[in-house]
């Protein structure tokens, strides 16, 4: 594989990721009011209802909507991941995924930048999230949101690789779509998303459990401690565990062995 | 005497086979094509003339048999192989929100092309497929006529040796089906292109092709036309395809 050849097709399939987005007006504004929702709307009842005790990476009292900015942002990656697979399933419908992987370069790095084209732009989401909470009064420390890009290449590629991962065994839109909800809610519900896992202990040691179980936890505590500059070398490993998990089923589910993910049948 | 070396054949198909699952689709496909010449893959609708050509485009692993483009293998060499090939899919393959010259400039680059070989290729193709002045124009907007024109020109946009195309004129209207067909000869003829045109329309075929006829799966026929012909015992070639290609059900009916 010619390096400069490489440079030119992944700048071509980000770009092309990047003009989709930018002519789907209603995708970018979704993509910022579900997040908005919840940080205006329910942070300020949670506020009232729900204490939060000093936990780590915290050194003090937060307000509610401070704690949930981290898990926003886990949300806005997960919607990310998913419209990116959903796009990608969409593509093997309309033909031009067989585009992508009829040209000369290896199948895995193509797949790899489709999922760093969409990590991308769904990065572009978070910070225009955060922008908008810190305008509204969320106070976040500017430094760590700077740190948190490279993370949030990993825990975007991580959430790209498990929706590429549905996209490769699911064969019709229709139903992705159907799956996809029933992944996105539970995995955002069962995490420390919207509330510390202390709190879920108190109401129920089963769903705790699952929670720990839940690799969106992972992504969420990534998130969190990075913005405070914080490290958690447990979080990390189960996100880079998880992405090489999901990442790897990915691309065996997009092999040509498979006669799947870009199969339609003609004369 | 010095022994001259004669070039690579543009696509060499050896011994292929193909199931889904348990249904096979191809079995034991075997041809050379001619270099500069069009050759018609021909066969009635569920031959296998898809999935011969996803076979031969890499998408779908070619676990009988072997296919060699240009002289490069496809399955140990399949960026070599890829790079000379040129496609043209039966279903449009375009995006549609963006513009024609977006949608050149993205496959050039997934091509290797730089942005200027890419801008002076495009403008170039695009006064040949008559659409010069529509470059900033949505796909969206065009005409079904217009897309294949696009994707015949983005085919081409990296001088492929060997065009391959998927029964291009599926629901073109007459002028188009004429022109495409027209052109696709052209670059066989001048630009000394191998072309492979799957179709079922014996009337996309012209006398100096060869022709190489699919049916259930399996090659029931090839060579050039005339002996095609004559081998059936028919007046002419359409004649001769519907005896090779007729089965019992259609006989009955």
């Amino acid at each position: 594989m010619k390096s400069g050849h490489a440079t030119r097709a992944f700048f071509a399939i980000l770009s092309r990721e990047m003009l989709r987005f930018l002519q789907q007006k209603g995708r970018f504004f979704s993509a910022l009011v579900r997040p908005l929702i919840w940080l205006i709307v329910f942070a300020a009842g949670f506020r009232a209802a729900l204490g939060l005790s000093i936990i780590p990476p915290y050194k003090t009292y937060i307000t509610y909507d401070v704690y949930v900015v981290p898990g926003l942002i886990g949300m806005i990656q997960l919607f990310a991941g998913m419209q990116n697979s959903l796009s990608m399933v969409y593509d093997r419908e309309m033909g031009s995924m067989r585009v992508l992987l009829s040209t000369p370069l290896p199948r895995s790095y193509l797949l790899l930048a489709r999922m760093l084209s969409g990590t991308f732009v769904s990065i572009i989401q978070v910070y225009a999230f955060v922008i908008i909470a810190m305008l509204l009064g969320t106070r976040l420390p500017v430094a760590g949101l700077i740190m948190m890009f490279p993370v949030l290449i990993l825990t975007g590629m991580t959430l790209s690789a498990l929706g590429m991962f549905l996209s490769s065994w699911i064969k019709q839109l229709e139903n992705f779509a159907g799956v996809m909800n029933f992944l996105i809610f539970p995995m955002f519900f069962m995490s420390s998303a919207l509330y510390p896992l202390w709190r879920m202990r108190e109401g129920s040691v089963t769903i705790y459990e699952l929670c720990l179980l839940n690799p969106f936890t992972y992504v969420v505590e990534l998130i969190r401690f990075t913005i405070y500059r914080e490290p958690n070398l447990m979080a990390l490993g189960i996100v880079v565990a998880t992405f090489l998990v999901f990442g790897i089923a990915a691309l065996v589910g997009y092999t040509p062995a498979r006669g799947g993910p870009t199969a339609g049948r003609g004369g | 005497m010095t022994e001259t070396a004669q070039p690579p054949t543009a696509l060499s198909v050896r011994n292929i086979s193909y199931s889904y699952g348990k249904k096979p689709a191809l079995n034991d496909i075997s041809f050379d094509l001619a270099p500069g010449k069009v050759t018609a893959l021909l066969g009635p609708n569920g031959a296998g003339k898809t999935t011969l050509f996803s076979l031969i485009t890499g998408l779908f692993d070619c676990r009988e048999g072997e296919v060699v483009i240009a002289g490069h293998p496809l399955r140990r060499d399949r960026s070599a192989a890829l790079s000379s090939l040129g496609i043209v899919f039966q279903a449009q393959t375009l995006e549609l929100d963006l513009t024609i010259d977006q949608n050149l400039r993205y496959f050039a680059a997934l091509r290797g092309l730089t942005r200027h070989q890419a801008k002076d290729r495009i403008d170039m193709l695009l006064v040949a497929i008559g659409l010069e002045g529509l470059n900033k124009t949505k796909v969206r907007k065009l005409s079904g006529g217009q897309r294949r024109r696009v994707e015949v020109a983005r085919a081409l946009l990296d001088h492929p040796a060997l065009l391959l195309l998927d029964e291009p004129s599926t629901g073109l209207d007459i002028a188009t089906r004429r022109w495409l067909i027209k052109h696709v000869h052209e670059l066989a003829r001048d630009e000394g292109m191998t072309v492979l045109l799957a179709t079922h329309l014996v009337d996309e075929v012209a006398d100096e092709d060869d022709v190489i006829v699919l049916d259930k799966g399996r090659i029931v026929a090839a060579g050039q036309v005339d002996a095609i012909v004559a081998s059936a015992g028919a007046a002419n070639l359409d004649e001769a395809f519907t005896r090779m290609t007729a089965h019992e059900a259609v006989r009955a009916a």
